[in-house]
């Protein structure tokens, strides 16, 4: 087996790999501490770095989402203890460790002990925002607890005058460090609660190591915080400490003055906000009663009086009277115009009447002189007719020489000498008398005479 | 006036001050409003100046009582 081996011949990556595969399989996790060197933190929020001893190096890398983990920066010189993989990277054929998790050798024992209280308080809802009161909006007394020395006690009182002139502080002076610290703290939290003299609780101190800070990750002072009815606000050491304390207390400030700043709201600031509304009051009401005044004016100005009213229903009445005038003046005028307009028009039309009168009296005029015309004629022609008829009288004839011859008897006239026979009397008419004489003789035929 | 804390009393007087403001309250109402309003002006400032300037220490006795005594802290 040993000869097949000696001949096999690998390409690097599958050297590399079974290598990889090796020292993973045998190395899954490793606890591992040295210290830190090379450290680099790119961009990429990765850190990669050396961990050494004396004798031996190793490259090192803690990607950004385990660094999130740390408490603590990375920093060259660190000694620390951590849990790894060992991994072996291809492209550059070098192994390194990935590290899960890093804390720095030594103050593991304290840092582990604040770890398990936080999560055992925690777990037992001391921390649970339900529980937290609310502070007062201004409060009347404030206890301080803190150490009666020192520059934590000096910047309570120095920010609280600041802010509100006049306020009242009561100072619990406790020790902040050292065996009797935790005691004296519980002591003060209880009695305070049992005066109920204040109505907030400063709990502060001023920064120091996480040794100097004991006190405040204790167990029984995060339990006299979590009692008390009386709401705490913590200012404890510097912006980056966070002790028990904090977690628990019903407000935590950064720092002791942060404490003084949040308790206390500004004196001026309150006596300006109220002066201003002091003032929106006073103007609220002058405008107000201003503006009724107008209304109740105006009101006035049109409230009627009878006379008014009475003037009022004369002017209409006026009105009225006038408008009646006026439409009969104006159907007046109409008519005259329209009368005077038909007259014309008759007048217009009258010529022709006269005219026609005109031709009756010329008809009448022509009637008449026709008719005398004709009546004179007629007249006339009996008058000649009577004429002839007196020239056609026998008589007349007679008295012109001609005479009648008439037999007798008969006394007809005789026109042919036939009607008589010799000898037969015959009368002779004259002009003046008659002769009777026989016919001697008789000729015929027609002679003329 | 029973008593009422501060923080009460402003927000009531900020109340009456928005009421006012708006301007739908019939004079009477105005007017009892502007009365209210004083009053908790008064009330608020009579607060504010009450306190007087005083800074106290607890000492602890000997026997667990305690007693309060003018803190100097100049």
């Amino acid at each position: 087996m040993a000869g097949h081996k000696t001949n096999h011949i690998y390409s690097v990556s599958h050297l590399t790999r079974e290598i990889k595969t090796l020292l993973e399989e045998r190395f899954p996790f490793v606890w591992i501490t040295g210290e830190i060197s090379n450290y680099a933190a790119p961009a990429s929020g990765h850190s990669y770095f050396s961990l050494k001893d004396a004798g031996a190096v190793i490259n090192c890398v803690m990607f950004k989402n385990q660094k999130r983990a740390l408490k603590f920066s990375l920093e060259n010189g660190l000694k620390i203890m951590g849990l790894a993989r060992l991994t072996l990277y291809e492209p550059r054929g070098n192994y390194q460790l990935i590290f899960e998790h890093i804390a720095p050798e030594g103050a593991g024992a304290l840092q582990k002990a604040f770890e398990q209280l936080k999560k055992k308080l925690d777990d037992e809802g001391l921390f649970d925002p339900v529980h937290k009161h609310p502070l007062p909006y201004l409060p009347q007394k404030i206890s301080v607890i803190t150490s009666g020395t020192g520059a934590a006690v000096r910047d309570i009182i120095h920010i609280a005058l600041r802010r509100f002139p006049g306020c009242c502080l009561q100072i619990f002076p406790v020790a902040v460090q050292g065996d009797e610290a935790q005691e004296e703290i519980v002591y003060a939290i209880n009695k305070v609660n049992y005066l109920q003299q204040a109505d907030v609780i400063i709990l502060a101190r001023g920064g120091g190591s996480l040794e100097d800070l004991a006190a405040f990750n204790s167990e029984p002072v995060a339990r006299a915080v979590f009692a008390s009815q009386i709401p705490v606000i913590t200012g404890i050491g510097h912006e980056t400490d966070i002790t028990i304390a904090d977690f628990v207390a019903d407000v935590r400030a950064p720092t002791p003055s942060a404490a003084a700043e949040l308790v206390l709201p500004e004196k001026n600031r309150l006596v300006r906000h109220i002066t201003d509304m002091q003032l929106s009051l006073s103007l609220g009401m002058t405008q107000k009663l201003g503006f009724l005044h107008q209304k109740v004016d105006d009101l006035h100005s049109r409230l009627k009086s009878p006379a008014q009213i009475m003037a009022n229903f004369k002017q209409t009445l006026e009105t009225c009277f006038f408008r009646m005038q006026h439409a009969l003046n104006r159907r007046i005028f109409h008519g005259r115009d329209k009368l005077s307009w038909i007259s014309q028009a008759l007048f217009r039309a009258a010529p022709k009447v006269r005219g026609q009168q005109q031709q009756v009296d010329d008809l009448q005029k022509k009637l008449f002189s026709a008719t005398k015309a004709r009546l004179d004629w007629r007249t006339n022609q009996i008058r000649q007719a009577a004429a002839s008829l007196g020239a056609l009288n026998p008589a007349s004839v007679l008295d012109r020489g001609y005479s009648i011859t008439r037999t007798i008897p008969g006394k007809k006239v005789i026109l042919d000498a036939e009607q008589v026979a010799v000898q037969d009397p015959v009368e002779i008419i004259l002009s003046k008398g008659r002769i009777l004489t026989r016919v001697e003789r008789k000729i015929d035929g027609k002679d003329h005479i | 006036m029973a008593k009422i804390t501060f923080e009460t009393a402003l927000k009531q007087l900020e109340a009456i001050v928005k009421e006012m403001e708006s301007g739908d309250l019939t004079l009477e109402q105005a007017v009892k409003k502007y009365e209210t309003g004083v009053e908790k002006v008064r009330y608020c400032m009579q607060i504010l100046d009450s306190t007087e300037k005083k800074i106290t220490q607890l000492t602890r006795d000997l026997d667990g009582s305690v007693t309060e005594i003018p803190f100097d802290h100049e």
